[in-house]
């Protein structure tokens, strides 16, 4: 060995030494990233607030941070419009790790506005019977309790309840906040676990039907970490392809524009095959949050055990913060490859549109006639994904909002009517319901309605934008077959409307219970939504335009 | 900025329709004088609309346009000519009628809560069905014309479902099924009408980038806007199913019988003179206008299946055993004379088909109203269970044997213009067809004669025996329609008159001229 080899191991030793002080701080955007940093220290608050707050005064002290909280996020988002975030000043923060950008914004607006009337739901502490002189919400006196055994007894003789489920909930919008915005697949894994664990356990919570409720939890939990794992091996399979997590960069790298290659992955970096597997796998996680088919398994299951409350929030959030991973996913790092996944998301959005319209048509209970008619509208907004153009980005924007309200508003509705065994959500048990509560029917039927599609309600207007981005982005026969599956779709609602209204009301049939102010802004909002969105839907299509350009 | 004449037309009933849901439950009387004021009151604005707008002036005319959804490109944009002019003033003329043949329709049972307002629903369903129908025959946005296309449909569908000959049918399991099988049907049909149609609205906005009525058909005219042969078939195809399963015509047909039978005689009317209306107007305004190529590629298959509407809905109404039924059926058989009138592409025959559009109106509603009246009496809708009526009721068979004879055409009564004009109209273009057309009034002579001879003549049975005569609120229904009738088939010059230059335009639009007579070819 030569005297120069040996001075070389010794200064490259000195170099690698010293640059330890050098390391850069990374640089965060605080004020840009309010809205996330609220909602998790709030979560955080609501954990100590779970600690040291005396039992009595817990579920206030939680409802007030979670709706203070999600609110000054709220406010923080619209600051952040408001100062140009969504369009001139758009650009990627937290060191390449989250987008601050019109989509990202429009989302976590939606996503907010979805966690408030989700806390109001929440909540609601009228609907069921005073249980030994405490009144009791929709969760589980103590979750930890073996259903049937004395323990549970113990627990609602003493008034327990599970307050937990604020901060839990804050955790979820924390992690849908980051979910739409995530600029690299490392950061998008993170949140969607962040996201997706909370709402696992809180499928499992219910008060009543506790078993089917942790049958619900579990099998969400089971088919989710599948997916998880999915988009985890495919978040691998990119990188070996790209040599980055960062979606700019694996854009670059699918679009031919990165030369050096980094040494390391010399034997696979630029390998088709890899992007293509990692890209399917991805994309099939998120599908599987979107509960599109033929991912769509666990949706009726889950809507149907979980507590309504969550079911409502849970079907409008989860969606709204997929949808946005999904777009940023398609948009930012595959544009170079839309030529390889269109044919695929078309036939995804068929089956989706077509598969949640059909098996609807036979469901008997509410939850899962409504899961059915989640799946379907996955598939409408799938037609408006397929567009890839700003229009199909920002008429997705616009159905998701849209959808939301109606969404968590007919949850809301379901959690009224009920009998002796809680709420009553087989159909038949609704017959007459216009009769006896018309009030409480007229509210259902303006959302079934504006799930049909009806022109003058926020399903029409959003259906027709997707409809016709999708037909100038050249799937006219997805919208052939959007039209059909919203003529099947139409058949179950008017069911059920005919059900609540020409049916005779029966003898021992379920009452509908008196909310408080909460469920009831919650339902006003939503029908509220709904009604200007149809008639006026003109100012909210432009937030939609304007929100409607990824940052890149 | 003059007074929106046409907006006020559409909005009164709609503002009317909210008054009268929110009256209490107590007030149910205050309720239907509130919706009887307001279907005058549009009918005032209606008449001031008829008087405003002049025969030979612009072709739309009392025009609005404000910016609604700029996004859409969708304009609130209003206008009539004059086939949108003479429906809006037959609408707000039935509307009072219909109301007022209703009275009692929709006095609650004891089942139900105190909140329960069935009253108030049934007047406030009706009111909002007249404003939805009101503002797509003013419509000149294709957008906006279907937006309340299908809006329509709902207020419709509970009128339907929700409203049944309550005096007879009160906690009968069996007729409350059939009926909401029928408003489901009802629903059905034109929902899926009405989706395809979407999907033919969204072609037409990506091929045209407008929604605007004059916009798209001044480019086709002057060829800025060129349309693939095809492509316009296509788009043809997808307005004209929606437009033919609302009129009806066959095969679509199915729904109109159910919906008809089960509901009452008022909401019948409803559905066959007004809302069905809005249809075969379709046809004329889009249809023709915006396709006019397509639409003469499809007359012949149009005719033929308007041909098979009339034979076949005049032979099936032969056959019918149930009164409302019945009728049904023969509206089918003159929905296809009016189809027919609009496709055989002549002045004739269009302005035949307008005016058989407003006769057929008023001659229905004569018709059904009195069977109506005639069936709440009984409780029976069955043809069998009556005989001899006329000398127990004269009144009312009298007016019963009216407007049976308005429906078969009898010279001197108003639709026998409009059936005549549809005749030598489709006659000087399709002689064939002509003839074979008129088959459908000599059955149209059979039923009707047939049925006033089963349920009016013959011996007194001994159930309708005691049937009173028609009331003051009755007659009050029943006189002006039939003074109407008698009044358009003396003098049908002031409805011609209106019509007459907009069937003009919409021939020019489609650039066919009438034939002209061979006399001299054929020496």
């Amino acid at each position: 060995m030569s005297a120069s080899a040996v001075h070389s191991l010794w200064t490259t030793a000195a170099t690698a030494a010293e640059p330890i002080s050098k390391i850069d701080a990374p640089k965060i955007e605080y004020a840009q990233l309010s809205p996330t940093l609220i909602v998790i220290g709030a979560a955080v608050v609501g954990v100590l607030v779970e600690a040291f707050v005396p039992r009595k005064s817990r579920y206030y002290t939680q409802v007030f941070v979670a709706v203070v909280a999600l609110a000054a996020a709220f406010s923080a988002v619209v600051a952040l419009a408001a100062s140009g975030y969504g369009t001139t000043k758009a650009h990627i923060a937290a060191m390449g790790a989250i987008a601050v950008d019109g989509p990202a914004l429009f989302l976590q607006g939606t996503i907010l506005l979805a966690g408030i009337l989700g806390v109001f739901t929440f909540a609601e502490r009228r609907l069921d019977p005073e249980a030994h002189g405490n009144r009791v919400d929709a969760f589980a006196a103590q979750a930890s309790s073996v259903p049937g055994s004395d323990s549970e007894k113990a627990a609602v003789k003493a008034g327990f309840t599970t307050t937990e489920v604020f901060p839990l909930l804050l955790f979820a919008i924390s992690g849908m906040l980051v979910f739409p915005s995530a600029n690299d697949l490392l950061t998008l894994f993170v949140a969607l676990e962040v996201f997706s664990l909370p709402l696992y356990l809180l499928c499992a919570v219910a008060r009543r039907k506790r078993l089917m409720s942790q049958e619900a939890a579990v099998k969400y939990f089971l088919l989710g970490a599948f997916a998880s794992a999915f988009t985890l091996f495919g978040i691998a399979l990119l990188y070996g392809y790209a040599g980055s997590m960062s979606y700019a960069t694996i854009a670059h790298v699918v679009d031919g524009t990165v030369t050096n290659v980094d040494p390391a992955l010399a034997g696979t970096m630029g390998n088709d095959v890899l992007l293509l597997m990692g890209m399917a796998l991805v994309v099939m996680g998120l599908l599987f949050k979107v509960g599109a088919v033929p991912f769509h398994m666990w949706t009726p299951d889950v809507y149907q055990g979980a507590p309504t409350p969550v079911t409502g929030f849970m079907a409008a959030a989860t969606k709204v913060a997929a949808f946005g991973a999904l777009l940023r996913l398609l948009y930012v790092v595959l544009p170079g490859m839309r030529w390889d996944w269109r044919p695929v998301m078309w036939a995804v959005a068929i089956v989706t549109m077509l598969g949640g319209a059909i098996v609807a048509i036979t469901q008997t209970d509410i939850k899962r006639l409504l899961a059915y008619s989640s799946i379907a509208h996955a598939g409408f907004i799938l037609a408006g994904v397929i567009a890839t153009s700003p229009d199909g980005v920002s008429s997705v924007l616009f159905y998701l909002g849209a959808y939301s309200f109606v969404t968590i508003g007919a949850f809301a509705v379901v959690t009224l009517v009920r009998d002796a065994g809680g709420e009553a959500t087989h159909l038949s048990k609704w017959a007459g319901l216009g009769r006896r509560s018309p009030l409480v029917a007229a509210v259902f039927a303006v959302f079934l309605l504006a799930f049909a599609g009806i022109p003058l309600t926020s399903g029409f207007a959003g259906k027709f934008a997707v409809f016709r981005a999708a037909a100038e982005g050249g799937a006219g026969a997805l919208v052939v077959v959007g039209v059909i599956s919203s003529a099947i779709a139409a058949f179950f609602y008017i069911r059920v409307i005919v059900l609540m209204f020409f049916s005779e009301p029966k003898p021992e049939g379920p009452t509908v219970a008196v909310p408080s102010p909460l469920t009831m802004t919650a339902i006003a909002a939503g029908v509220v939504v709904t009604l200007v969105l149809g008639v006026a839907p003109q100012y909210f299509l432009n937030l939609a335009n304007q929100a409607g350009v990824f940052v890149r | 900025m003059s007074f929106p004449l046409l907006t006020a037309t559409a909005v009164l009933p709609a503002l009317g329709a909210i008054a009268t849901a929110a009256v209490p439950a107590a007030q149910r009387v205050a309720a239907k004088w509130l919706a009887l004021l307001v279907s005058l009151g549009t009918l005032a604005l209606a008449a001031v609309t008829l008087v405003r707008f002049d025969p030979d002036g612009a072709r739309y005319q009392l025009t609005e346009s404000h910016a609604w959804i700029p996004d859409f490109g969708v304009r609130y944009q209003l206008g009539v000519d004059g086939i949108g002019v003479a429906l809006v003033a037959l609408t707000a003329l039935l509307i009072p009628f219909v109301i007022l043949a209703g009275w009692h329709d929709a006095d609650p049972m004891e089942t139900g809560s105190r909140r329960w307002r069935p009253t108030q629903g049934f007047f406030a369903l009706i009111l909002a069905v007249e404003a939805m129908v009101i503002i797509s025959f003013e419509a000149t946005d294709v957008f906006l014309f279907y937006i309340f296309f299908e809006a329509m449909l709902i207020p419709m569908y509970f009128l339907i479902g929700g409203f049944g000959d309550r005096a007879h049918e009160h906690g009968d399991e069996a007729a409350a099924t059939q009926r909401s099988y029928a408003a489901v049907k009802f629903l059905l049909y034109n929902l899926v009408g009405g989706l395809i149609m979407l999907a033919a609205v969204i072609g037409l906005y990506v091929v045209a980038g407008s929604f605007s009525l004059q916009e798209i058909v001044h480019a086709r005219a002057d060829g800025s806007l060129h349309m693939a042969t095809s492509t316009e078939r296509w788009l043809f195809l997808g307005f004209f199913f929606a437009f033919a399963v609302k009129a009806p015509l066959w095969p679509l047909h199915t729904w109109l019988p159910n919906a008809m039978g089960e509901a009452t005689a008022p909401v019948a009317v409803l559905i066959t003179a007004v809302v069905d209306k809005v249809g075969t107007f379709a046809m004329l305004r889009f249809c023709l206008q915006l396709f006019p190529e397509a639409s003469k590629w499809a007359t012949p298959a149009i005719l033929v299946l308007a041909l098979i509407s009339i034979v076949y809905g005049a032979l099936l109404a032969v056959g019918q055993r149930d009164i409302k039924r019945l009728v049904a059926y023969a509206s089918i058989s003159h929905f296809g004379f009016i189809i027919l009138g609009i496709f055989a592409l002549t002045t004739q025959g269009q302005s035949g088909a307008t005016l058989y559009m407003v006769n057929h109106g008023i001659s229905t509603a004569a018709l059904m109203l009195v069977a109506g009246f005639l069936i709440s009496r009984r409780g029976s809708r069955l043809i069998a269970d009556y005989g001899g009526v006329q000398k127990v009721a004269p009144v009312l068979a009298g007016t019963f044997l009216i407007g049976s004879l308005a429906t078969l055409s009898l010279p001197g009564l108003a639709p026998f213009v409009s059936e005549f004009l549809v005749l030598v109209g489709t006659f000087t273009r399709y002689p064939v067809v002509g003839i074979i057309a008129t088959f459908g009034i000599v059955l149209a002579a059979l039923y009707t004669l047939v049925l006033y001879q089963r349920t009016m003549t013959g011996p007194v049975r001994a159930e309708v025996a005691e049937m009173p005569d028609l009331r003051v609120r009755e007659l009050l229904v029943v006189a002006p329609l039939i003074a109407l009738l008698i009044f358009l088939g003396v003098y049908p010059k002031p409805i011609t008159d209106i019509v007459n230059p907009a069937v003009k335009q919409t021939m020019s639009d489609v650039q066919k001229t009438d034939p002209q007579p061979e006399v001299e070819a054929a020496k």
